[in-house]
């Protein structure tokens, strides 16, 4: 597979369409399933993940991810493994990039709809998933039990009476469903609310983490909401009170701020600006700041304080700001410095063509 | 990122706050956050199964079986170190101790969501599966969600007609 090979793969949800696209980036429903007769992956063998692979990989042909691409990740460059992570189409572990280089069989089908796809050989044989621009929780469900579906007829799932669908870690176990949206909450955390929403989301079956799944740090002020159990309540249950949750985060987060504007409006103000400043004319960006500046811009734009930008090109630059990404681009490898003064002049340039904002000089201090 | 306070640890706390219509961000190791008396709300990543998989096995009856699974080998101290179950089968071989886990986990151990249909179902399989799509129809219909209610009843009616 050539590094040019996904230009677009698993891009749709950047689109920045469905409700509440600006404060919620993505949804992201998931189904673990495993095969009869196979050990799962703890006490897999070499040889029995590529026969899943190719199981899978006959199967796929039958479902809608037929016409769509194809990867296996030992056969494939690391940079392109990278860019599929940064993505967030396969995780780390799948991706070989956790110190260990990916295993035999290990792979990820994506359909030519985009939306779904099935990574091949991680903690469960297949992750089915599907993913979508906004809030689009019930719809997401929809999408990938309709690949479940397809799947099912063809591949024989490890399923138990009571317990359901059998997956790697008990925790997964029942539907196999892990329903998550990826959401922006600067207001909470500027207002210092944040501890007390997270708190309760945890209280209310749900659980949180930062940008790249578990484990990872809380950058950007983006968080991940997901349901934390998946034994005793059906998908469509788990699905709509993650929703109903989410539906309350967002009126937090909008009264978070309200308040801001309210007691704080230069300071809010001033911190926006100077991120779009810092964004559109800076020479050297690491992308930890460059996340942390998106961060204040994608308020701005929420907030009607910055005219002119779109949920997309905020999007956009998340995924191609990043190192691998920068390197497909530049076509050869860049050292930490190096990759910084590329991301710069990425973001200024996108910025430069479609987030020209109209540099409002406002009304004087002394006119409010 | 190193810690602003003793510039030796990471720094994976950052802390914005705002004081006298001044915005300041501390970025400080855990530790020195601690010292702050500035605690995140909740522990991020921070995973339940640790706990459990410690508890697991300490008041269960002698004669239950701790392995080793007769199809993948895993023993019940292989399951408590890593939380990862073997192959299917480990959910018979340690059915005993998984039960008293996933009710702590999931607040129960009967699933109620999709009821899978394998490629050669047998009747009952295929009863059960019924059931199961014409909850999913009902809950469809009453959320007015016609467009998937339609698809069900397509699903229904093959299924029936194959029984």
């Amino acid at each position: 597979m050539s590094d040019n090979g996904f230009q677009d793969v698993g891009l749709g949800w950047l689109e920045g369409s469905g409700a509440h696209s600006d404060i919620v980036l993505s949804t992201r429903v998931r189904l673990a399933r495993n095969l009869q007769g196979h050990a799962f992956a703890a006490r897999v063998r070499d040889g029995e993940r590529q026969e899943i692979f190719e199981h899978v990989r006959t199967a796929v042909q039958a479902t809608a991810l037929n016409g769509g691409a194809g990867y296996e990740l030992a056969a494939m460059p690391a940079l392109g493994r990278r860019i599929l992570h940064e993505r967030h189409l396969v995780s780390r572990e799948l991706a070989g990039l956790s110190g260990e280089s990916p295993a035999r069989g290990a792979g990820l089908f994506m359909g030519p709809q985009d939306a779904v796809g099935v990574m091949v050989n991680e903690e469960d044989h297949l992750r089915l998933q599907a993913i979508l621009s906004g809030l689009r929780l019930l719809e997401a469900f929809h999408r990938v039990d309709e690949l479940d579906e397809e799947l099912g007829t063809h591949l024989p799932f490890a399923y138990h009476q009571e317990y359901g669908y059998l997956t790697s870690c008990p925790t997964n176990v029942g539907t196999g469903l892990r329903a998550s949206i990826l959401i922006h909450l600067p207001g909470l955390v500027l207002t210092k609310e944040i501890g007390k929403v997270l708190q309760g989301i945890s209280q209310v079956g749900l659980t949180f983490r930062g940008l790249y799944g578990e484990g990872s740090e809380v950058v950007g002020n983006f968080f991940q909401i997901s349901n934390q159990t998946t034994l005793g309540k059906s998908e469509e249950d788990l699905v709509e009170h993650l929703q109903k949750i989410v539906g309350r985060v967002i009126q937090y987060e909008m009264g978070a701020r309200e308040i801001l504007m309210r007691d704080a409006p230069t300071v809010i103000e001033d911190k926006i600006w100077r991120a779009y400043g810092l964004l559109r004319y800076a020479r050297s960006l690491s992308f930890e700041e460059v996340m942390n500046l998106l961060s204040g811009v994608r308020l701005g734009m929420s907030m009607n304080l910055l005219s002119g930008l779109r949920v997309y090109t905020l999007n956009k630059l998340m995924i191609f700001a990043r190192d691998a990404h920068l390197e497909q681009a530049a076509g050869r490898p860049l050292r930490d410095a190096e990759s910084d003064l590329h991301r710069a002049t990425y973001v200024r340039r996108v910025l430069a063509t479609e987030g020209d904002v109209s540099a409002d000089a406002g009304d004087a201090p002394d006119d409010r | 990122m190193l810690c602003e306070n003793c510039g030796e640890r990471d720094a994976s706390i950052h802390y914005t706050q705002i004081e006298k219509n001044e915005m300041q961000t501390l970025h400080l190791c855990e530790q020195c956050a601690a010292d702050k008396g500035l605690q995140p709300g909740v522990n991020v990543g921070s995973f339940p199964l640790t706990d459990f998989l410690a508890q697991m096995g300490r008041s269960g009856p002698e004669s239950v079986s701790d392995g080793p699974c007769a199809f993948c080998g895993l023993t019940l101290d292989d399951f408590k170190k890593t939380g990862r179950l073997g192959c299917s089968h480990c959910y018979v071989t340690f059915d005993t101790h998984l039960g008293s886990l996933l009710r702590r986990l999931h607040g129960g151990t009967q699933h109620v969501g999709k009821v899978y249909l394998p490629p050669d179902p047998s009747r009952a399989e295929q009863q059960e599966r019924l059931a199961g799509l014409k909850r999913k129809l009902d809950r469809a219909v009453q959320s007015e969600d016609f467009e998937r209610a339609a698809q069900l009843r397509d699903l229904i009616r093959t299924l029936e007609g194959a029984v």
